[in-house]
């Protein structure tokens, strides 16, 4: 059915098909509206699940855990400094195997206080396990939703997934969606190892030196494993409805000498962006990363590279043109554009482009080299 | 056949290395019938668990913590020395 959604609705929406049985939030600007609407479901009737609204996020991945250690399916949202307040919890939703999906609004951390969109929430909890998966669009929001369920709870992968969608230039933007109907496209959950009250044990009780590495190891091997379940899931997602998206999503790479690599809408921004650089001679294209974790092999070579980081590690440069200095040896030329909202429009991404400084790093609106 | 996968520490109860708990207990709960009143708080109060419904403590295991007795309403439970 075609309707028109934000990419919070698209999310709720995804997740009523998807139908947990447990489903725990608190709510935070921008997503507020997913867990609003997910309420609403719930009190009309149309989802049937356990609805937990707890006093934290802290609370709310407890929450989810506990129902996911128990072998239900189970969701979350939430943004920013409410992400934070789950560190604890998203390494242990990851450690304890725990296939519960999230939906982060991407939004700035503070200090100084702001609500606008920011990847730097979700990129500081890159090394909890979790999957991360950034859309750009409402029916990416929403087909990618979906996907996460089939893909968190894959025997091969049996990990938490994190999808992202920036805070209000997708969450609260209007756009067309359709909706579908997944039938047997998300299979039952079957947690192989899910409390079994008829055989009391501790789970993740102390481990010791001699053991720990090796349950690592095996998170390890399933962000691995990951790779192939995403593809096969993208796969079967394509055959029955029709939209494929990949582990990155290509605009005009093809012949491309320069390509703006970057994630969620800033990236669609670029479409635009390379459209006109195009007109003027340049063969430019975008590559978006849609999944972060595990993060793509890429192949750039004998191709210049601007990497648009919507985020910041201090004292050591953009999150994303270092994960691809580190991954496809690019000398890239970092722009860190987009930060708390910070608005970048096309004819500001074409200026990233025309004046890159391969090797360098440029902070937007920033006059003056420090 | 590969190896079942290991995904998550899993520890079944057994006797522990150091033998069963209830050879920890320094204190032992004593239940006097005529003061009992069956109330069951100290079954709920037990932190191991080892007072069973029908209120039959299982020595085994009980550390012989004495909460069970600070709990009793009717002060019906005495700790009694263990002689060893």
């Amino acid at each position: 059915m075609k309707i028109i959604a934000t990419g919070n609705y698209a999310v709720a929406e995804a997740v009523k098909q998807a139908a947990p049985w447990v489903i725990a939030a608190y709510p935070i600007t921008p997503q507020t509206e997913i867990v609003e609407r997910i309420a609403q479901f719930v009190t009309r009737g149309e989802l049937a699940c356990d609805y937990i609204p707890v006093e934290s996020e802290h609370s709310a991945m407890a929450a989810c855990i506990g129902a996911s250690a128990a072998g239900v399916r189970t969701f979350t949202a939430t943004s920013s400094q409410g992400l934070l307040y789950m560190h604890e919890l998203l390494h242990w939703a990851a450690g304890a195997r725990l296939p519960v999906v999230m939906a982060n609004v991407n939004r700035a951390v503070g200090p100084p206080w702001n609500v606008w969109a920011d990847h730097t929430d979700a990129l500081s909890q890159r090394d909890t396990g979790w999957l991360q998966v950034y859309a750009a669009t409402a029916q990416e929001a929403y087909d990618t939703t979906l996907m996460a369920f089939r893909i968190a709870e894959d025997e091969r992968v049996l990990l938490p997934v994190m999808v992202n969608l920036d805070g209000f230039l997708l969450s609260h933007t209007m756009q067309d969606l359709a909706t579908l109907e997944p039938g047997s496209f998300i299979p039952p959950l079957h947690l192989p190892h899910a409390i079994d009250t008829a055989h009391p044990a501790a789970y993740a009780p102390l481990t010791g030196p001699k053991d720990y590495y090796r349950f690592r190891w095996e998170m390890e091997r399933s962000m691995r494993d990951a790779k192939r379940v995403i593809a096969e899931t993208e796969e079967d997602f394509a055959a029955r409805f029709g939209r494929r998206y990949g582990m990155t999503t290509e605009y005009r790479c093809e012949d491309a000498d320069v390509l703006v690599i970057a994630m969620g809408t800033l990236a669609k921004e670029a479409e635009v962006a390379v459209d006109r650089l195009r007109e003027e001679g340049t063969r430019a294209g975008v590559l978006r990363i849609r999944w972060f974790r595990p993060f793509p092999k890429l192949d750039l070579a004998g191709r210049e590279v601007v990497v648009i980081d919507r985020d910041y590690s201090f004292g050591f440069g953009g999150v994303l043109a270092h994960s691809l200095c580190s991954t496809a040896r690019a000398e890239p030329y970092s722009v860190i554009a987009g930060l708390g909202g910070q608005e970048v429009t096309h004819g500001d991404i074409a200026s990233f482009v025309r004046d890159r400084r391969p090797g360098e790093e440029h902070w937007f609106g920033v006059k003056a080299d420090v | 056949m590969t190896k079942k996968r290991e995904r998550l520490a899993v520890s079944r109860p057994k006797k522990g290395a150091s033998g069963k708990t209830g050879g920890w207990r320094t204190f032992r709960p004593v239940i006097d019938p005529e003061q009992c009143n069956k109330c069951g708080l100290c079954s709920l109060y037990c932190p191991e668990g080892v007072i069973s419904e029908d209120l039959e403590i299982d020595l085994d295991f009980c550390k012989g913590c004495g909460i069970c007795a600070e709990e009793c309403p009717k002060k019906a439970i005495r700790m009694e020395r263990e002689e060893r």
